[in-house]
């Protein structure tokens, strides 16, 4: 039972990671490789605005993810959107470089040490039981809750409202997008956003439940092979992608050797792509796209 | 035609002969034997800080060719380059520890294992194309260092593996003069190697890959040899390089080979500018030098000492912020930088090239 709350949790963190990855590139084709630093950003934020409302907690939170949704606008508008249009390695690249400056920004203003947000704002961390003698900590749980309902308003976002239709058509045909009188450079921007924000939460979460500092990028990168096990340009895939790196990685941990930690998210990375390249869930056209 | 036209205006190709030669006219010649002078009285006349740094900085440009070879000229996207000069580096580590094996033995050895490494990198390449493959490399990567990782903890050289300095000719490669030396001629081979592939049949071959493979394999080139060809060529010079840093640092540990290597080969080759080896060079220089030169910066600005303990995260951000705005506002690198001002002398007084003329 442990070992299926253990795998829950973690697939809950890849999944809820893993759809910032999915959000940016299903909308621009941007494989955006600095999501783990902009994810850690997030987190850095609310320590920063712990320390500062350290009396209202909720303020900070909320806040933190104001501004990181504001980041992730803002980082679409000087910085990525120069690069639409520009060869797919080009953009890669830059967020590449993208990633080292904000991994030097996060040194500069809070430094290496490791932070602890939970205990500036003066919460508790408590273990709750479950049925089948398995534990888990309360922000665990919070995390597991925040992810069903990140994917629950991302799938109605998409589906229902106007902005996320706009997404999709985007997504799907940017020429004819644009023609029908979409703004692409909102859409765009909207989509590294809500990816910002989404990579924050988990981010903040992570960092409440256990801590923060810069090993938090290899969490990032560790999501990127559940989004492309899934398929690059589909949530649901994203979803059973975490589920799977997760199982495997919970897997090794317990039966096999538990440094293979690091490596068998890429491992299986691997093996999809040598099987089925455009993931479970995704078209097969991506490949001939980029 | 397989070699652009020769820069200096008022020179012409006369015979077949003329086609293949390197050096083409008398003012290049003379360059080059002043250039050579120029790096061989370099360690006598500065202290061993300077002859060190340029010994990083040829190690660095033997790198930088070949995943320049790679990315700028086959067009393939590689972001596991940590992992082949890992790979490289712990084959040298290896063979010297467990079998005493010499020098002449262990390089061979890491261009062996890099050619099998190029095979596995570059079968996806098959497959998949631009970023697909730019993230299959990048997976390859962190298999690569776990083996590596796997192998120190195992054996029990958790800290490293220790490796005495290596015997050229009889002749203990330890001094930093040496090294530079040593280091100099592995990276003049390299760069001479390049250029010759480029003028070949392979070199074209690659160059035709990287702008349509579709129309490649249509005028006869076997797109799926000459992609495996890359990879191995590159890669084998990329482990070489490795096996080198391992001797020059007589040291491995799979610490000092993370992505933040590869990205900085990349930034390489985009700082330098793709698709030339010149570039290459130019970018190894650069990101060699870049962060000596920050700190240089740093502790000119007043209130040094109270920035002293930020200098590595201020580097950080200067590197990231530096490959922004190559990325952004000058594509072409260096090189796009330098064939503007070499163009201006050439071409003065005139302004522009003429319609047709040299690209």
């Amino acid at each position: 039972m442990q070992f299926a709350v253990n795998i829950l949790v973690l697939a809950s963190i890849y999944a809820l990671i893993a759809s910032g990855y999915v959000l940016i590139y299903r909308v621009s084709r941007v494989l955006n490789l600095a999501h783990g630093e902009l994810m850690m950003f997030g987190a850095y934020l609310l320590v920063t605005t712990a320390a500062g409302l350290s009396s209202s907690p909720v303020v900070a939170i909320l806040l933190a993810l104001a501004m990181s949704l504001m980041v992730g606008g803002l980082v679409y508008l000087f910085l990525m959107r120069r690069m639409t249009g520009e060869m797919a390695l080009a953009a890669v690249l830059t967020t590449v470089a993208l990633g080292i400056l904000l991994r030097g920004l996060i040194l500069m203003f809070w430094s290496a040490s490791p932070q602890h947000p939970r205990d500036t704002l003066g919460w508790e961390n408590p273990v709750l039981m479950l049925p089948g003698d398995a534990r888990i900590s309360l922000f665990a749980a919070l995390l597991v809750a925040s992810t069903i309902l990140v994917y629950a308003g991302l799938f109605a976002f998409l589906r229902f409202s106007r902005w996320g239709m706009r997404m999709r058509a985007a997504g799907q045909n940017p020429l004819l997008a644009a023609q029908r009188g979409i703004n692409l450079h909102a859409v765009f921007a909207l989509a590294w956003a809500l990816s910002t924000f989404t990579g924050a939460i988990a981010g903040m979460l992570i960092a409440l439940d256990s801590g923060l500092d810069s090993t938090m990028v290899m969490i990032g990168l560790k999501a990127f092979p559940a989004a492309l096990v899934g398929g690059l340009d589909s949530l649901l895939g994203a979803l059973i992608g975490a589920l799977i790196i997760a199982a495997a990685e919970v897997g090794v941990i317990k039966y096999v050797d538990p440094l293979l930690a690091d490596v068998i998210p890429f491992a299986v990375l691997v093996v999809m792509l040598v099987i089925r390249p455009w993931g479970l869930f995704g078209t097969r056209e991506e490949l001939d796209r980029v | 035609m397989s070699k652009p036209l020769p820069n200096a205006s008022g020179h012409f190709r006369r015979s077949h002969a003329d086609e293949f030669r390197l050096i083409e006219t008398g003012f290049s010649r003379t360059m080059l034997a002043l250039f050579i002078i120029a790096l061989v009285s370099f360690p006598f006349l500065f202290s061993s800080f300077y002859v060190d740094l340029a010994a990083q900085v040829f190690l660095a440009s033997i790198g930088a060719l070949s995943l320049m070879l790679l990315t700028g000229i086959a067009g393939q996207i590689s972001l596991g380059h940590a992992g082949l000069i890992a790979a490289g580096a712990f084959t040298a580590g290896i063979l010297f520890k467990e079998f005493a094996l010499p020098f002449w033995v262990t390089i061979p050895a890491a261009a062996l294992v890099g050619a099998g490494i190029g095979v596995l990198f570059g079968l996806p390449s098959l497959r998949l194309r631009g970023l697909y493959l730019a993230v299959s490399t990048l997976a390859l990567h962190f298999i690569v260092v776990f083996l590596g990782g796997e192998y120190e903890t195992r054996r029990g050289f958790s800290t490293g593996i220790l490796i005495d300095p290596p015997v050229v000719f009889g002749y203990e490669v330890y001094s930093t003069r040496a090294w530079y030396f040593t280091l100099a001629v592995a990276a003049a081979v390299t760069l001479w190697i390049c250029i010759n592939l480029m003028r070949s049949r392979s070199g074209r071959a690659w160059k035709s890959i990287h702008a349509n493979e579709t129309v490649a394999e249509a005028i006869g080139i076997g797109v799926t040899r000459y992609k495996l060809l890359a990879f191995v060529v590159s890669s084998s010079m990329t482990a070489v390089a490795g096996a080198l840093f391992a001797y020059y640092r007589g040291f491995v540990s799979i610490e000092a080979f993370s992505l933040y290597l590869t990205i900085q080969y990349v930034a390489m080759i985009i700082i330098g500018g793709m698709g030339s080896l010149l570039g290459a060079l130019l970018g190894a220089v650069f990101v060699t030098l870049f962060p000596y030169i920050i700190e240089a910066l740093v502790s000119v600005l007043p209130g040094a000492d109270r920035l002293a303990g930020s200098v590595f995260a201020f580097n950080y951000a200067a590197f990231g912020i530096v490959m922004i705005l190559f990325l952004v506002f000058e594509p072409q690198g260096l090189v796009g930088i330098w064939r503007r001002i070499r163009d201006y002398f050439v071409l003065w007084p005139f302004r522009f090239k003429a319609m047709g003329g040299r690209k």
